[in-house]
C-alpha cells in the first residue's frame, strides 16, 4: 500500500494545475454555476461559447482530453490514477472540457470498437473536433433502459432508425447521438439491442428543447424519422450493444466531482469563518462545526472510493459495483452539501447570482435546485443500490 | 499510488482467516464472554505461535512486521471476534512501551509480550471518560525515590488478567494540563491495586482499577517525567486507526452475514433477498464497509509511515463508529427476530459495534477534530 502520489503523479497535478489556473477564461471558477454532482448547469450542455472551445483545444493538445488513451488515438498514454488526478483538478477548478465523447463513448469504443472504429472516432474525440450526446432515455424507458423501444433496421449498407429519445443534455450542442435501439425487437433486450454513432444533421432527425428547473436549456427530446446511418457506425457487434451499454454506463458513473465537492466546501469553510452572527463567527457554532466535519469526513470517504476505481482500471478491471457505490456516495453527498449550505448559511442561501447579499456567488440557490439531477442521472440512487445488491452481492432478482 | 495488500499482507489475512474459522468458533466467543477472564490459554498460545502478538515490533524483540500489517491481522480478528487480551497487550501496551520505552525497558517487555507471557493493560481513563489531558486526575507523588500512586481509572481494558498496568499519572499541576503527566509501569499485584471487572454491553473485560497508595519503583517511569501526553496521543493516534481496522472487519462479517441470510431467507415464497427494500439495505452496508475500510486503510499506512495522520485518524474514527453501527443495526434488520437472540451471532458484533464506536472517541468527538483541521 502506498497513498503517496508517485513523484511522476505528483509532477503531473502540478502541472494540470498550474495549466488550469493559467489558460481557463478568467473568473470562470467564481461565475461558474456548476454544482458537483449536477447535470443541469453544465455549460457545455447549454451552449458552446468560444472562450470554452479555446480553452477545450488547448487541453486536446495537450492529449488531456484523453489522458489514459494510447496515443495512436490521440490520448497521453498516461494511468487512470493520473486521468483521475487530472479530474479531480479539473473539476475543482469547475473546468469543462472532458465531456461524452472523452469519457463515455471513447473508453466504450476502445475496449470494444473494431480497429477501424478506433481510427476513425478515437482521434476525433480525443482532438476536440467532435461533441457526442448521450441518446439513451425514452419516454418510457428510464430506470428500466431495456425497455427502449427506438429502432434501428437494416438495409443495405444502412440502418433505418425510428423513434425518440428524452432528457438528452447538450444534443442541441453535439455532433453525434451515442445511440441504444433495439436491432432484434423479437430478442430480449441483451441480444437485440445495438449502440450506433448517429450523425445531428442526418435528414430525418429533430430536437426540440426542454428546459431544466434551473431555466437552463440542457435537455432535449430528439426525434428520429427514417434516419439513416451508415453500418459502419454500430459499435462492436450488432445485437451484442447491451453489454456495451452497461459498461459505458460504468465509466459514465466513474465521472464524479471530487475536486468540486472539496471547492465548495473550501468557500462554504471560508464564509462561516468570515460571517459572523449574533456577535460571533459563524464558524464558533458547534453544530456548524459538526456539519463542515461531517461533510469533510464523507468527501474523504468519497475522495478513497474515487481513487479506487482508477487504480482498478489501471489493473485493467472494469469498476462495476465500484462505480455505482461511488456514484452513490457523490451524488448523496452533493445534496447534502447543498442541503447543508443552505441551512448553514440561512436566508442568504435563497439569493440567486447577482444579489450583493448572494453568498458563494449564488450558487447555493442553484446547488440546491442542480443536487435533484445528481442523483437521478446515470442511473437513480436506488438503481446503483439495485446493482451493488444483484450484480454485485448476488442476491435473487424479484421474481 | 498502490492502494492493495502486500503478497504477505494477502498471506497473512487468508491463514489468519482460516487460522480463527477454525480454532476461535462462534461458541468458544460466547463462552469466552460470559467467563471472568474472557480468554482461552489454549487459543493464545497458538496466536504467540503464530507470532501475530509481536508482529507491530522489530525483529529484535521478537516481530518483524509493520503497523499495517497489524491492521491488515485486526480487520480479520475483528471479522471473526477473538475474546481476549490481544488489543490492550500489544496495541495498547505494547506499542506505548515500544515508543516510550527505555531500551532496557523494551529488552524487558517487548519479547515476553511477543512470547505470550505476559499480558498488559493502558489505565487511562477516568470516570469522567475522555481522552484530554486534564481529564488525567489520578496522581503520582514521589516519595523515597520511587512514586506513589492514587486516584481510580474506568474502563481499562483487560486489567482483570493483565500482569503490568500501564498507568497515566499526574505528576504535576499546572495551568497546562498536557504538562506534567507520567507514564508508570505498575505490577498488577503490587499492594494497593483493586480491579474489578465491569459487567458492559460487549461483555469485553473492561474494569475499574483503583490505586490506593499504590508504590512504584522509579526505574518503572516510561518515559520522561511530566513529559508523558505526547506519548499518549502518539499512542492514541494508533490505537484509534487499530480500532477501525477491527471494527472494518466487524462490519465486513455483519454484511456477509446478513447477505447469506438474505439469499436463503424465503417468505411470500421467495427469498426475501429478492425484494428491493433489502436489497437497499445491503447495497448500503456495501458503501459503509468499502468507505470504512478506504479510510481505514489510508491512515493506518500514515501511521505506519510515521506521516502526519491528525486528519485521517479522525476521518477514519469518525466514519467508521456511524458505520459499524449502521451496518450492525441494518443486519438485525434482515434478520428480524432470529437475530434477537442469545443463540445467534449477530448480537456479538452489534455490541461490539457500540463499544468501539465509544473507545477513543466517538464520531462527534473526531468530527471537532476534522473541524479543527478545516481551519474552523
Amino acid at each position: 500500500m502506498d497513498f503517496r502520489f508517485t513523484e511522476q503523479e505528483e509532477a503531473f497535478r502540478e502541472e494540470v494545475d498550474e495549466f488550469i489556473r493559467r489558460e481557463l477564461p478568467a473568473g470562470w471558477t467564481e461565475e461558474s454555476l456548476y454544482w458537483p454532482g449536477g447535470y443541469g448547469a453544465i455549460p457545455d450542455f447549454e451552449e458552446v461559447r468560444p472562450a470554452h472551445e479555446r480553452f477545450r483545444h488547448r487541453l486536446a493538445e495537450k492529449g488531456w482530453l484523453a489522458i489514459s488513451w494510447p496515443e495512436e488515438y490521440g490520448g497521453a498514454d498516461r494511468s487512470h490514477i493520473e486521468q483521475a488526478i487530472f479530474h479531480e483538478r479539473m473539476s475543482y477548478h469547475r473546468a469543462t472540457g472532458p465531456d461524452v465523447g472523452t469519457l463515455i463513448a471513447g473508453p466504450t469504443i476502445l475496449r470494444f470498437g473494431s480497429e477501424e472504429m478506433k481510427r476513425k472516432w478515437l482521434p476525433r474525440i480525443a482532438h476536440g473536433d467532435i461533441r457526442l450526446w448521450l441518446a439513451y432515455s425514452e419516454p418510457n424507458a428510464g430506470s428500466d433502459l431495456a425497455a427502449i423501444t427506438s429502432t434501428a433496421v437494416e438495409d443495405g449498407d444502412d440502418l433505418v432508425i425510428n423513434g425518440q429519445k428524452t432528457w438528452s443534455s447538450g444534443a442541441h450542442v453535439a455532433d453525434y447521438a451515442w445511440m441504444a435501439v433495439r436491432t432484434d425487437p423479437s430478442a430480449p433486450p441483451h441480444k437485440g439491442a445495438s449502440l450506433v454513432i448517429v450523425d445531428n444533421r442526418s435528414e430525418g432527425m429533430s430536437i426540440k428543447p426542454l428546459i431544466n428547473i434551473l431555466g437552463v436549456h440542457s435537455f432535449n427530446e430528439v426525434f428520429f424519422d427514417n434516419v439513416r446511418v451508415p453500418r459502419e457506425n454500430v459499435v462492436g457487434e450488432l445485437n451484442q450493444g447491451w453489454y456495451y451499454l452497461m459498461a459505458a454506463l460504468d465509466f459514465e458513473r466513474l465521472v464524479v466531482s471530487i475536486g468540486g465537492l472539496r471547492r465548495t466546501l473550501e468557500e462554504l469553510t471560508g464564509y462561516v469563518k468570515s460571517t459572523l452572527r449574533g456577535g460571533r463567527a459563524l464558524s464558533s457554532d458547534p453544530l456548524v462545526r459538526d456539519r463542515l466535519a461531517s461533510l469533510a469526513v464523507e468527501i474523504e470517504v468519497a475522495a478513497m472510493l474515487f481513487w479506487q476505481t482508477a487504480w482498478m482500471l489501471d489493473r485493467g478491471l472494469i469498476p462495476n459495483t465500484e462505480a455505482s457505490v461511488l456514484k452513490l456516495v457523490t451524488t448523496e453527498l452533493s445534496r447534502k452539501l447543498a442541503n447543508t449550505a443552505m441551512d448553514v448559511i440561512g436566508p442568504r442561501a435563497q439569493l440567486e447570482r447577482g444579489s450583493t447579499w448572494a453568498p458563494l456567488t449564488g450558487r447555493v440557490s442553484t446547488g440546491y435546485l442542480d443536487c435533484i439531477s445528481a442523483l437521478v442521472g446515470a442511473g437513480t440512487s436506488e438503481i446503483q443500490r439495485n446493482i451493488v445488491g444483484m450484480r454485485g452481492l448476488g442476491l435473487p432478482w424479484p421474481s | 499510488m498502490d492502494l492493495g495488500l502486500s503478497e504477505e499482507q494477502e498471506m497473512l489475512r487468508s491463514s489468519a482467516l482460516d487460522f480463527l474459522k477454525k480454532e476461535c468458533p462462534k461458541k468458544l466467543v460466547k463462552e469466552l464472554d460470559e467467563t471472568e477472564e474472557g480468554y482461552s490459554p489454549e487459543l493464545w498460545r497458538k496466536i504467540a505461535d503464530l507470532g501475530w502478538l509481536g508482529l507491530p515490533f522489530p525483529e529484535e524483540y521478537g516481530g518483524g512486521g509493520t503497523f499495517l500489517d497489524l491492521a491488515v491481522l485486526l480487520e480479520v480478528m475483528g471479522y471473526n471476534i477473538v475474546p481476549g487480551p490481544f488489543f490492550s497487550t500489544v496495541v495498547l501496551g505494547g506499542l506505548l512501551v515500544l515508543a516510550a520505552g527505555s531500551e532496557e525497558q523494551k529488552r524487558e517487555w517487548l519479547p515476553r509480550i511477543s512470547g505470550g507471557e505476559k499480558m498488559l493493560a493502558l489505565a487511562l481513563t477516568e470516570p469522567d471518560v475522555s481522552y484530554e489531558a486534564s481529564a488525567v486526575k489520578t496522581t503520582a507523588v514521589s516519595r523515597n525515590g520511587g512514586y506513589v500512586i492514587n486516584g481510580t481509572k474506568l474502563f481499562v481494558l483487560d486489567a482483570n488478567v493483565a500482569d503490568l498496568i500501564l498507568c497515566v499519572a499526574r505528576t504535576k499541576e499546572t495551568s497546562d494540563p498536557e504538562d506534567g503527566v507520567t507514564i508508570f509501569l505498575v505490577d498488577a499485584r503490587s499492594p494497593g491495586v483493586g480491579v474489578t471487572l465491569l459487567k458492559t454491553l460487549a461483555r469485553d473485560k473492561q474494569c475499574e482499577v483503583v490505586f490506593d497508595n499504590v508504590a512504584v519503583p522509579g526505574e518503572n517511569m516510561l518515559g520522561r517525567l511530566d513529559k508523558g501526553w505526547p506519548l499518549v496521543q502518539g499512542l492514541l493516534e494508533k490505537a484509534t486507526v487499530a480500532k477501525c481496522a477491527e471494527m472494518v472487519g466487524g462490519a465486513q462479517a455483519a454484511l456477509d452475514m446478513a447477505v447469506a441470510y438474505a439469499k436463503e431467507r424465503v417468505q411470500f415464497n421467495r427469498p426475501i433477498g429478492s425484494f428491493q427494500a433489502i436489497q437497499h439495505y445491503c447495497a448500503n452496508m456495501v458503501s459503509d464497509v468499502d468507505g470504512s475500510r478506504f479510510v481505514t486503510h489510508k491512515a493506518a499506512w500514515k501511521v505506519s509511515e510515521g506521516l502526519p495522520a491528525t486528519m485521517d485518524v479522525a476521518v477514519a474514527k469518525a466514519w467508521t463508529s456511524g458505520a459499524y453501527g449502521r451496518v450492525t443495526l441494518t443486519a438485525h434488520q434482515i434478520f428480524g427476530a432470529i437475530g434477537f437472540t442469545m443463540d445467534h451471532d449477530l448480537h456479538l458484533y452489534y455490541r461490539r459495534a457500540k463499544a468501539a464506536e465509544m473507545m477513543f472517541g466517538d464520531g462527534a468527538y473526531h468530527r471537532k477534530v476534522v473541524a479543527r483541521e478545516l481551519g474552523l
